[in-house]
């Protein structure tokens, strides 16, 4: 994990950023829908998991999705692109 | 072997850059400085260059082809003058908030419009915000010294800066005059393989210079500035080695000549800095107490050493070869800037002259000095700034 | 031809980036790094994926990012290739990374230059029609009708064809994709490196903030964008042209699926007269002869 400097000595020479998830923080706050996976309907065709713009999607050892919900923005791509509708976009509660 | 030349200050770059076992060098043509990169391509082609030499399609492209380079772990050089340092004006300080220790031969020529291809600074002087590191050299064998101490320089850890090497155009550009080329495996023995505080790197991924906060970004700023600081401390020991090593020097970071005791002091930079050891010798047989002294680094600026210089001398007068419209000459307002501090100082005259390209001989530097000595007798100046030669 | 499941699992765009939702470039990044893994150099400039790395000390890309001046992407990336070559490291991609301004307006001298230098590096234009970084300003690749903060009644010029503008350079490899195809575009970027010289993809990426669509419909955009003819799928290999599929089948006129559907679901399209539709479809069916004539003499 990267860490926030904290004093000027703790900098490189000029600005290097290393990798790290959650850059922008718990982005899953970005959203108002979420996506509910329904794991009977899934035909782990994994297209849900290629077309996730932020990789929040996980192939498990039977290709069915895993949600990361503390970075998914609520998109609805893979409840779009998913060919059996296995994936429905549900409001969140406040 | 160390080898004797007769070549033009241009060529020498191209010496210079191939000595220091640059690996990419690219650039743009512009007069005057196109025999610089001629010449590098000769060598390049001939094989006597192990580099590879990018024809870029333009100045921007060409700084920011050596920041791809140097951010890949090589040793770059370009060279440009006036328009075309102009055009990299934002290249330049990605150059240095990236700490790239590029180094850049420029070529002084005016700055258009209107089109003029005849030397004076206004062109690198525009640029001395940017954090580059300035030498201003006065002849041929300098041009070639300096190239080859800011690598030396620029890839100290303690610096991290590129830095531009000026000469004025044509009249060191493409003059032919003596030179010393010290022999190839002493000058390895003076600049190790190439360094940088950082580069691209597959087993360590990074993302270089994305979004800076408020939060950090006057630091980064600040680390330049110590950078720079570094640097003044640091350019005078480059010089001490390299003079040991390979037998010349121009004296620091202002090269004085017949200073110790003189009433009025002639502040110079460049070719103008000959002139006026001309003039001052000159001035001297009519038993005139002058001296002139050429500032050779304008960035960092050599406040210590103004400072010092401006101990018992009556009156400073400064010759700039350029103008910063709406004030006056850069050096002039440095130099001033400098001594503010200081509870004793000299009277001041800035002079501007050479603009364009108009020539300034050891008659005229006689001439103002002359004006200048009459001033300090009135113990007041005329003018604070004054032109040169103006025509009506 | 790869298929979906033999597309890596390891992610090289990590999760919790900056990218609007439903961002058609972020899932274009992904695809990237599917297609080449993690031996890349990606020179990115002034750009969405600037902002989507996210602010120092992070970033959310795994691989070495070099942010460079915003029209000189192909001068950064000849200087990071000659380096390369000069330090004998043979095993590294180089991959210019950049959006409309970069590729076709600001940044077309330095991308012209490197390609005319035969520079060896995989440049990738990934269009979304508009200045994204600075707010969704028009570029020369926003297309004619388009609504953007510049042109608020529509553009009124055309899209500027960026693909057949470097075929003119005669580099080896020109290929166009969409976000839409990924295995398209994973095998053509896979094809890429394995080229010597310059080698340019013009991939459309729908963008939601700027077309103005629920961002859930990016995929669908791209699929549309192509099955009405209006964004064609090809290839020029060393000067020969080949249509790829599904763009192979639609020289048929009949084929294609009717313009107006592509626009009815685009908030940026709202301007459009009749006229307008009109006139578009011509120059697309003007656009497909050409394209057959050129599908034809290969």
């Amino acid at each position: 994990m990267v860490a926030m400097p904290k004093k000027r000595r703790d900098l490189p020479v000029t600005p290097l950023s290393y990798p790290t998830v959650g850059s922008m923080g718990k982005t899953g706050s970005w959203r108002t829908f979420r996506p509910e996976v329904n794991y009977s309907k899934c035909t782990r065709c994994v297209l849900c998991w290629v077309f996730c713009p932020d990789a929040v999607i996980t192939r498990q050892e039977d290709d069915s999705p895993k949600i990361d919900y503390d970075y998914c923005k609520g998109c609805g791509i893979c409840a779009n692109e998913c060919p059996v509708k296995a994936i429905i976009m549900v409001r969140e509660e406040e | 072997m160390t080898r004797m030349v007769v070549d033009t200050a241009n060529h020498l770059a191209g010496y210079a850059a191939k000595a220091a076992r640059v690996k990419v060098v690219a650039a743009y043509p512009i007069t005057p400085q196109t025999t610089v990169v001629e010449k590098i391509a000769d060598f390049v082609e001939s094989g006597e260059m192990d580099a590879e030499y990018i024809r870029v399609e333009s100045e921007h492209s060409a700084m920011v082809a050596c920041i791809g380079a140097a951010a890949t772990g090589v040793r770059t050089f370009t060279a440009t003058s006036a328009q075309g340092l102009a055009l990299m004006h934002e290249a330049l300080h990605w150059a240095s908030g990236s700490r790239l220790p590029i180094v850049m031969a420029v070529v002084n020529r005016a700055m258009g419009a209107p089109w003029s291809i005849w030397p004076d600074l206004s062109d690198s002087l525009s640029q001395r915000d940017t954090g580059w590191i300035q030498f201003y050299c006065a002849d041929n064998q300098e041009v070639f010294d300096m190239i080859l101490q800011a690598y030396k320089l620029c890839e100290d850890e303690r610096v991290f800066l590129p830095a531009m090497v000026c000469l004025e155009g044509f009249i060191l550009s493409h003059t032919y005059a003596p030179a010393k080329l010290p022999e190839q495996s002493k000058i390895d023995e003076f600049l190790p393989p190439y360094k940088c505080g950082w580069m691209l790197d597959v087993d360590r991924p990074y993302s270089h210079a994305n979004l800076v906060s408020p939060e950090w970004y006057m630091e980064f700023r600040f680390m330049i500035q110590e950078a720079m600081e570094n640097a003044k401390r640091l350019i005078p020991q480059v010089a001490n080695d390299y003079g040991k090593r390979f037998g010349h020097g121009y004296g620091g970071l202002v090269e004085r000549y017949k200073c110790d005791d003189a009433d009025l002091v002639l502040l110079t930079m460049g070719t103008i800095g000959s002139d006026a050891k001309l003039a001052v010798d000159k001035l001297r047989q009519e038993g005139l107490k002058v001296g002139s002294a050429r500032v050779r680094v304008y960035r960092p600026f050599p406040v210590e050493e103004i400072v010092d210089l401006a101990k018992n001398v009556r009156m400073f007068a400064t010759i700039d070869r350029h103008i910063s419209f709406g004030m006056e000459g850069f050096l002039a307002s440095e130099v001033k800037a400098s001594l503010f501090g200081q509870k004793d100082r000299p009277l001041f005259a800035g002079f501007i002259a050479g603009l364009g390209g108009r020539d300034v001989t050891a008659e005229t530097v006689e001439k103002l000095a002359k004006r200048s000595l009459k001033w300090t007798d009135l113990g007041k100046v005329e003018k604070e700034t004054e032109w040169v030669d103006l025509r009506e | 031809m790869v298929t979906m499941k033999e597309l890596p699992r390891e992610e090289y765009l990590l999760k919790g980036h900056a990218a609007c939702a439903g961002c058609g470039p972020a899932v274009s990044l992904r695809l990237l790094f599917k297609a080449l893994g993690s031996k890349v150099f990606l020179v990115v400039p002034a750009c969405c994926t600037t902002v989507i790395q996210g602010p120092y000390p992070f970033t959310s890309f795994g691989v070495p990012l070099q942010n460079i001046l915003f029209e000189s992407t192909g001068a950064a990336a000849s200087g990071v290739v000659a380096a390369l070559r000069q330090r004998r490291v043979d095993d590294i991609t180089v991959v210019g990374w950049a959006g409309d301004g970069g590729t076709a307006d600001i940044g077309i001298q330095a991308l012209s230059g490197a390609a005319e230098r035969e520079t060896n590096f995989i440049y990738i234009c990934y269009d979304n029609e508009a200045y994204g970084n600075t707010g969704m300003q028009r570029s020369g690749l926003t297309p004619y009708g388009a609504w953007t903060t510049t042109t608020p009644s529509g553009k009124k010029e055309r899209k500027k064809d960026m693909p057949m503008i470097m075929a003119a350079h005669k580099i080896p490899y020109v290929a166009t994709a969409c976000t839409a195809f990924p295995l398209d575009f994973v095998n053509k970027v896979r094809k890429a490196k394995d080229i010597q010289g310059t080698k340019y993809i013009h991939l459309l990426a729908p963008c939601p903030t700027g077309w103005r669509y629920d961002t859930g419909k990016t995929i669908e955009m791209g699929r549309l964008a192509v099955q009405t003819g209006l964004f064609v799928l090809y290839e020029i290999e060393n000067g020969k042209f080949k249509l790829n599929p599904p763009s192979d089948r639609l020289v048929d006129k009949s084929k294609r699926k009717p313009v107006k559907e592509y626009f009815a679901g685009q908030g940026r399209f709202r301007n459009l007269t009749e006229d307008d539709v009109v006139r578009i479809e011509n120059w697309v069916d003007e656009d497909w002869n050409e394209y057959r004539k050129r599908a034809e003499c290969a």
